[in-house]
């Protein structure tokens, strides 16, 4: 057999069967629901009757709607219903759900891995752009709109055709305070935030291998941002010592015999991709977001770009929009930007490596005066309580900063942590469009370091100078 | 869903890139469990100068007359002439929902997101790739011409101008199938359910840590 690509395997051990255009049914072993995508889709099957396929298949939690703060119901009467919509058709389904109050519930792809519910070689999906996260694990990963969440719970299948393939290949060391979510904003400045549409992205090279799950988890995560529906590493010892005792992963003698499927999920030598990219990594600064899309990025020591420098008058226009609703001026240095609020979390930075590196940087100082709100949202209830032990709420607690319970949180701000119009947010999130934190919050998305360093400076700092 | 054959509307030219889901439909009305109503907050934040929250009567809000969909002579539009990377970001099905619900029925750009492109079909919506100078073209006439209509026949893979200019585009053939006879693919999908009963039975034998649920 010829060599394939890490995604031909995951494809090809997924086709029930295909159609001569290339459709495919493909199988999915895992399906991620959370509150917002599922309503209609179990509504759909009720209409029709039809029974969902495999149960077991389901992992549930609620996580856009919860409140962050301690209360014993949510407040807003619509995002309650939709809450208590997903306990009652899991409850009624017989589906497993991390719901409100459980110590394991949190954000949908936090949830996943550190179950153990996301494995080498699956295919998962979830009605939720950022599945994605989960192919750090060597798994087929995707995001599906309600329509598709319906049928992959009727028929345990998804309709689907292959994508084209890309390797982004980051070789070497990443300098000190280089983190994976910079090597993510650097790739998605390299190719554009549609520079991988229609591809599934595999990230390797060593500086790849050399992230731990965590970052792997980061990198992925922020794949589609830059379009690319899927993204991928090769699974290896840092895949499998992460799953290893994990409860949905295997044991014993299955184990064993996982660790030999495992072992192959990498592409073969030789193996040919649609399109090859490679990134020094050495080169990759700490970066920050200047506009109000994850493309518009600069590095921490550099300016918010000129739109009159930009020949292309489409993207010249995309500047200029972008740089006045950000209410920002051509050439200011990105260190001169004063920013409101500080939030730390999400499905891209909220897991437990992202928390110890936000307290080291913020260990035994305080918030500026400037900041009006510096949020910790831990990703899981299980993050939470691993973070206690280790003491960091209370590094937190004593800068000044807000330790709340897990949840997407200002992320998208559909419960109540969002901005206010015109609050600018050094944020570890992965989303900087209009509104996405609160009606017309300004954005700038960050590793955790970097938005801690904010929080203690009251502005953007170079990490590296501190 | 809908059956689409053949749209012949009026056309609504949106000019930015990177369109993305949020703007489409912000994510206070995705608290929703409905698959209707979206409509009256279709791209909520640019249409309106007041803030949109879930319930309010449409009627008591404070329309931006510098939106291009405010402007009378788009009233009624059903076809969207958009730019690059149109629907990317979240993958809310919810954007297609209340493009449908405001009465657009196809969109045509340079390029589409992935999942946004997807969800499309499954609303009866017609996403219509067609190449950047045709898209330029076509914004250059609707801003010249008031009542710019075209003509998208989904059996021919054509859109048409009242010029007599004919622009073929690509499409699955079985997602032009669905489309055309406005099927349920979960219907057409159980048809094959003996083949999917196989294939799991195979792969659990093979891999039945896959099947696990937790253990404590
Ligand atoms: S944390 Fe943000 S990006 Fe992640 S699932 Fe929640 S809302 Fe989506």
């Amino acid at each position: 057999m010829s060599a394939q690509t890490l995604y031909d395997k995951l494809w090809q051990s997924h086709v029930v069967r295909s159609e001569t255009d290339g459709t495919a049914l493909l199988y999915i072993d895992r399906h991620l629901v959370h509150e917002v995508t599922s309503p209609q889709a179990f509504e759909g099957l009720r209409l029709h009757n039809r029974p969902l396929w495999r149960t077991g298949s389901i992992l549930a939690t609620a996580d856009h709607n919860v409140p962050t703060r301690p209360v014993k119901e949510i407040a807003d009467p619509v995002s309650r219903l939709q809450v208590t919509t997903l306990d009652q058709n899991c409850a009624a389904n017989g589906i497993t759900e991390f719901a409100m109050g459980d110590p394991r519930q949190g954000i949908v792809h936090v949830i996943g891995p550190e179950q153990g519910a996301t494995l080498p070689g699956m295919t998962v999906v979830c009605g939720d752009s950022h599945t994605s996260t989960h192919g750090a694990f060597a798994a087929l990963a995707m995001g599906i709109g309600t329509s598709e969440v319906e049928h992959v719970m009727a028929t345990q299948c998804l309709i689907s055709k292959k994508a084209k393939a890309m390797l982004v290949r980051v070789e070497g060391d990443l300098r000190p305070s280089v983190t994976a979510k910079d090597v993510a904003l650097a790739v998605i400045g390299h190719i554009g935030t549609a520079g991988g549409t229609g591809y599934a992205i595999e990230f390797a090279g060593s500086a790849i291998r050399s992230l731990s799950m965590e970052g792997r988890m980061t990198l992925c995560n922020m794949a589609i941002e830059a379009g690319a529906r899927n993204g991928m590493v090769a699974a290896d010892e840092t895949t499998f010592a992460y799953l290893k005792g994990r409860p949905y992963a295997p044991r014993d003698t299955e184990w064993q015999a996982a660790l030999a499927v495992w072992n192959t999920l990498h592409s073969d030598v030789g193996a040919v991709f649609d399109r090859e990219v490679e990134i020094d990594a050495a080169g990759i600064e700490p970066l920050v977001t200047w506009g109000t899309s994850p493309e518009m990025v600069a590095s921490v020591s550099g300016r918010v770009p000129d739109p009159a420098q930009e020949a292309d008058p489409v993207r010249r226009q995309g500047i200029e929009k972008a740089l006045a609703y950000m209410g920002l001026q051509a050439n200011t240095p990105i260190t001169d930007i004063r920013i409101d609020k500080v939030f730390i979390g999400s499905c891209t930075n909220s897991r437990i490596e992202d928390l110890r590196a936000a307290a080291d940087v913020v260990r035994g100082r305080r918030i500026a005066g400037n900041i009006k709100l510096a949020l910790v949202v831990p990703g899981s209830g299980l993050v939470k309580s691993q973070a206690e032990r280790e003491g960091l709420h209370q590094v937190f607690l004593d800068a000044g900063f807000e330790w709340r319970n897990p949840g997407c949180s200002m992320c998208l701000g559909m419960n109540d942590d969002r901005l206010s119009p015109g609050e600018r947010c050094a944020s570890t999130s992965n989303r900087n469009f209009e509104g996405r934190q609160g009606a017309g919050g300004r954005t700038h998305l960050v590793s955790p370091q970097m938005a801690a360093a904010a929080a203690l400076a009251g502005h953007f700092v170079d990490i590296r100078s501190l | 869903m809908k059956k689409f054959q053949v749209v012949d509307g009026l056309v609504a030219p949106l000019d930015r890139s990177n369109v993305d889901t949020d703007a489409i439909i912000p994510k206070q009305f995705l608290k929703s469990i409905q698959r209707a109503g979206f409509g009256p907050n279709l791209f909520d934040a640019w249409r309106y100068l007041d803030q949109g929250e879930p319930g309010q009567d449409p009627a008591s809000r404070r329309p931006n007359p510098d939106f291009v969909l405010n402007q009378p002579r788009y009233a009624g539009a059903s076809i969207l002439l958009a730019r690059e990377n149109f629907g990317c970001g979240s993958s809310r099905e919810h954007a297609p929902w209340a493009l449908e619900d405001f009465g657009f029925r196809a969109v045509l750009a340079p390029s589409f997101a992935d999942i946004f492109h997807n969800n499309c079909f499954k609303n009866g919506m017609l996403p219509i790739t067609l190449p950047e100078a045709v898209i330029d073209s076509l914004f250059s006439r609707v801003d010249a011409t008031s009542g710019y209509r075209l003509q998208v026949d989904l059996a021919a893979q054509e859109v048409r101008t009242p010029d007599g200019e004919v622009h073929g585009f690509a499409i699955d053939p079985f997602r032009k199938y669905c489309m055309l006879e406005g099927l349920d693919d979960i219907g057409l999908t159980l048809r094959h359910a003996d083949d999917i009963r196989a294939f799991e039975a195979a792969r659990q034998a093979a891999q039945p840590w896959l099947f696990h649920g937790a253990r404590p």
